[in-house]
């Protein structure tokens, strides 16, 4: 990705690290305005677009926004709403009111109990960063088989590819159905072989996804592919 | 005061026991990145200690009753594995330990952006699997490069480093046999690129000028420390484009 910085090398800077002077420049994310100067908050690549100094971090938690489809897990049950980890610092509020089913108060554990995983909408992101979840929207539902695996939240762009073009060719490949959760779940659905695959697949984005190589890699584990062994 | 005994610590030629000057420091070793299953971790050795630190988080703070409003909290375990020192340590926390990890949460916070994550928690492990006297400081360094590693927001990269007194002289860096029998210890935690200092403890004496020696030693120390740092964490993702 060339982040507006049209083929000039990108500089990797870590916290504390100063990225040049503040004047007439604005701070973007990442980044901290010190004394005349702009200071890197995270290890990352800096980025400068439009007057804007900003930093691409490396590694990222979720943070929640609303309408990101993301795979989350039960962590909570209580009477009409269920508490879920959508792998960020803050727990999502799954109310019966928004589940895809007509809940009896009291009846919220006999529909999903803990550790069960879902995938559901950001319906609503407070100030106060409470998140609230829902499950009524075309395709939501509870995810009842397949297996859920992780990527970081910076790579998740590396794995969809330009217009869905690499998780097309992974989905292609390993013949699974692929969702890619805004929260850097992946869920993944199949035989077992195209799964194994698949897992190998995300490993390598988790491992590769910020080098050049990455797709020289991961073209050479599509030849491997349970789908192209099979043919 | 003179130390315990008749320990001789500082040899005829000015050196110290182990061959070092005065204003010489352990070598320094740091590697980030070691753990699959942390969010963020890094292993620094220091001389003869060995310590790892692993992050996980932010996430959501557990019991709620240690919930901030308005920032997140920073929660340290520092812990000295039983294998650690030639005598056996008992596992689990003691009186030591709990210090250890309440000082090192407290320069933590100093450094980390915890406004950014109000209500969650960020879980820093600290194990020293070997220790040779400052373990405190060399653990201080490996929380400051794990979290980095896991993307958490910093102002600075915070490094623990210590000096100290021995046969009325000012060292940098104490090793076992200094820090038992040396007169005086200083470790403290510097933010290299401001110059803040966001910890420090003394134990023994030192005058004001000892003092102001020890700082000055403390503050090149860490300034060396910080190169192996960033060069820890660019060699992490080198080859990377983004």
């Amino acid at each position: 990705m060339s982040n507006g910085q049209n083929g000039a090398e990108l500089r990797l800077v870590t916290p504390g690290m100063a990225i040049g002077p503040s004047s007439g420049m604005r701070v973007g994310s990442g980044a901290l305005a010190q004394n005349d100067t702009i200071i890197a908050t995270r290890l990352g690549w800096v980025k400068q677009l439009n007057n804007t100094v900003s930093v691409d971090p490396i590694n990222s938690a979720y943070m929640p926004r609303s309408g990101d489809l993301i795979v989350a897990t039960v962590a909570e049950v209580r009477n009409n709403l269920w508490f879920m980890n959508v792998n960020g610092p803050f727990q999502g509020l799954l109310p019966m009111s928004l589940a895809p089913w007509k809940v009896e108060f009291g009846a919220a554990r006999q529909h999903m109990g803990i550790g069960d995983v879902v995938l559901a909408r950001v319906q609503e992101v407070d100030e106060c960063h409470n998140v609230v979840l829902t499950m009524k929207g075309v395709g939501l539902r509870r995810l009842n088989q397949g297996s859920v695996h992780s990527v970081p939240i910076t790579h998740i762009e590396r794995l969809r590819g330009e217009g869905n073009a690499t998780i097309q060719r992974l989905r292609e490949a390993c013949d699974c159905r692929i969702i890619v959760g805004e929260n850097g779940r992946v869920w993944v659905d199949g035989d077992a072989e195209g799964i194994a695959w698949a897992r190998q697949a995300i490993d390598l984005v988790q491992t590769s996804g910020h080098k050049k190589t990455f797709e020289a890699e991961l073209s050479a584990l599509e030849n491997n592919a349970p789908k192209n062994g099979d043919a | 005061m003179a130390g315990y005994g008749d320990v001789k610590l500082l040899r005829d030629d000015g050196l110290r026991l182990d061959g070092r000057k005065i204003d010489e420091m352990r070598p320094v070793t740091i590697e980030a990145g070691i753990l699959p299953a942390a969010d963020g971790s890094a292993m620094v050795t220091h001389g003869l200690n060995v310590a790892v630190a692993a992050v996980y988080g932010p996430m959501e703070a557990h019991p709620r009753k240690i919930q901030r409003q308005d920032r997140a909290v920073i929660d340290v375990r520092y812990n000295m594995a039983p294998f650690s020192t030639s005598d056996r340590i008992r596992p689990g926390f003691n009186r030591r330990s709990r210090e250890i990890s309440k000082v090192t949460a407290e320069a933590l916070e100093s450094v980390v952006l915890v406004e950014r994550y109000p209500r969650s928690k960020i879980r820093v492990e600290i194990e020293i699997l070997a220790a040779e006297a400052g373990t405190r400081c060399v653990g201080l360094t490996a929380a400051a490069v794990a979290l980095a590693d896991a993307g958490i927001p910093m102002r600075d990269l915070i490094v623990g480093v210590a000096s100290g007194k021995v046969e009325g002289t000012v060292v940098l860096d104490l090793d076992k046999a200094e820090d038992n029998y040396g007169q005086a210890d200083l470790p403290v935690g510097i933010l290299p690129n401001t110059g803040e200092v966001a910890f420090l403890q003394m134990d023994g004496d030192l005058s004001p000028e000892e003092f102001n020696l020890a700082m000055e030693y403390n503050f090149k120390a860490a300034a060396e420390i910080h190169l192996v740092m960033v060069d820890a964490l660019k060699r992490r993702y080198e080859g990377g484009e983004n």
